[in-house]
């Protein structure tokens, strides 16, 4: 066991502190330091997309980031998405146009769907499917992630 | 992985103090070595990280050109206006590379050095793959690999999109190391390793490549990829052409392929048969043949020799606007 290191960070907003070895990926902390085991371990080398979180506001694969690569960063996680027992319009949307089927990789899409979404409020089907590459499905076809993500946008526009 | 010390420094001259060779190695984006050390390809003792180098983040134009600081990301690469105006080249190919996330992440310096990618190499075979004095690769599935300079034992291509616009746009990289800093070429970043101790990469331990510096140009600037999807995909044939007009003709041309060869490979044989051409389908056509004139695929690469062509053509043909494929 090599030497622990100590990281101060902002995870959804709270402040948090943890200690970790240097190997150890941002992913694998989130999940077994933190308990927050929304992201998911899909591929481990950044082709899935299952792992993903914003770091300082733009999503990334948590498991090709070394977890002491993020003293002093903002993280958000899906676990951030709702807000007082309210799903945010993406869950919402996802859950009512059945856009998962066994939902691992589920975490990943409404991560990086957000990062798109508040960028950009009113994205083309291209811009959509352009920003999700990185996020593998293989259970839906990406159809209605697509259009969850569409229905999304439009009800946040209302708003 | 294996366990490593690890070393967050925030400025340049601290970052090499901490870079002592042999077993060190410069963490930036993190999206090539971070997986070569969980897949035990790469083991260091101890890391570098570099991102809290705030001096190796800047993009800074003048009328000299465009300063790129290895640790500028891709995506801010992309963001950056003067790129996509003056170097659609280079804004094209970053654009090209892998997905969001690993644009949010990848470095212009990480691109540029990363490892090759060749399955056998990944496989813990070494970079040359040879095994009881045969070559994996030219006995092994190959389909993916060298078209060009494949007489000798480095088959694998190198993988860096960027390097490819930025030989072409006759870029400089500058390296930093203990004994003072040095600006090369772009091109001379890589050499084709003679034997299995040889690096493909021409940086030393030790050494950290700080920015590379594109020079101002009016040359017309394009690349063209070829690959299977489009959606993260690594090239199969990439080109990047720039081209000095002289009124209606091409004057002199630069031709650079990548994904082709064990380095990014300038075309003079392209470039010839360009240049003093008005530029047109015929013209951009016969330069494409003239590029893979030397081409000596492996027993299951023949296919990237048609795909070369057909970079060549688009690249030069999308330098004057001419983006006929997107079209109907």
């Amino acid at each position: 066991m090599s030497k622990k290191i100590h990281v101060s960070t902002t995870v959804n907003g709270e402040s948090v502190e943890f200690l970790c070895e240097a190997r150890q990926s941002l992913l694998e902390v989130l999940r077994e330091n933190l308990s927050l085991t929304g992201a998911k371990e899909g591929c481990n080398n950044g082709n899935c997309g299952a792992c993903t979180v914003m770091l300082n506001g733009v999503p990334v694969n948590s498991c090709i980031v070394l977890a002491v690569e993020v003293e002093g960063a903002a993280i958000e996680t899906v676990e951030g998405l709702a807000c007082h027992g309210h799903l945010h319009p993406i869950q919402k949307c996802f859950l009512e146009g059945a856009a998962l089927q066994c939902g691992v990789c589920t975490p990943g899409f409404l991560v990086t769907a957000k990062a798109l979404l508040d960028k950009n409020p009113n994205p083309s089907e291209h811009d959509i499917r352009f920003n999700l590459a990185n996020n593998l499905c293989r259970c839906t076809g990406y159809d209605k992630i697509v259009k969850a993500v569409q229905a999304a946008a439009a009800e946040l526009q209302t708003r | 992985m294996k366990a490593f010390d690890y070393a967050a420094p925030t400025s340049v001259a601290d970052a090499l103090k901490l870079m002592e060779p042999p077993h060190t190695a410069a963490l930036s984006g993190g999206t090539d070595l971070i997986n070569r050390m969980k897949d035990y390809v790469s083991s260091p003792e101890r890391v570098v990280y570099l991102k809290d180098i705030d001096a190796l983040e800047s993009i800074e134009s003048s009328s000299k050109g465009v300063s790129i600081g290895a640790g500028a990301t891709l995506a801010a690469l992309l963001e950056h206006g003067e790129i996509k105006k003056t170097y659609p080249s280079l804004w094209k190919a970053a654009y090209e590379v892998a997905t969001p996330q690993i644009r949010n992440m990848a470095t212009v310096g990480g691109n540029l050095l990363q490892r090759p990618r060749c399955w056998y190499y990944r496989a813990g075979n070494g970079l040359l793959a040879l095994k009881d004095g045969k070559s994996l690769v030219r006995e092994g599935d190959n389909r993916f690999h060298a078209i060009f300079m494949t007489d000798g034992d480095a088959l694998f291509v190198n993988p860096s999109s960027l390097a490819v616009p930025l030989i072409a746009l006759g870029a400089k990289a500058t390296i930093l190391g203990p004994k003072g800093e040095r600006t090369v070429p772009v091109a001379e970043l890589y050499r084709v390793p003679k034997g299995s101790q040889e690096r493909e990469l021409t940086v030393q331990h030790g050494e950290i490549l700080t920015k590379v510096v594109v020079p101002a140009t009016h040359a017309k600037n394009a690349s063209y990829e070829a690959r299977h999807k489009q959606a993260h995909d690594w090239p199969l044939a990439l080109a990047s052409v720039a081209l000095e007009m002289d009124g209606q003709k091409v004057g002199s041309a630069r031709v650079v392929l990548g994904a082709v060869a064990p380095v990014p490979l300038r075309s003079e044989a392209a470039e010839k048969a360009i240049e003093g051409k008005a530029l047109n389908h015929e013209s951009a056509t016969a330069a494409g043949d003239a590029a893979v004139k030397d081409a000596k695929p492996l027993s299951m690469n023949a296919y990237k020799v048609q795909l070369t062509k057909v970079a060549v053509k688009r690249a030069l043909l999308a330098a004057v606007g001419d983006r006929y494929w997107e079209e109907g």
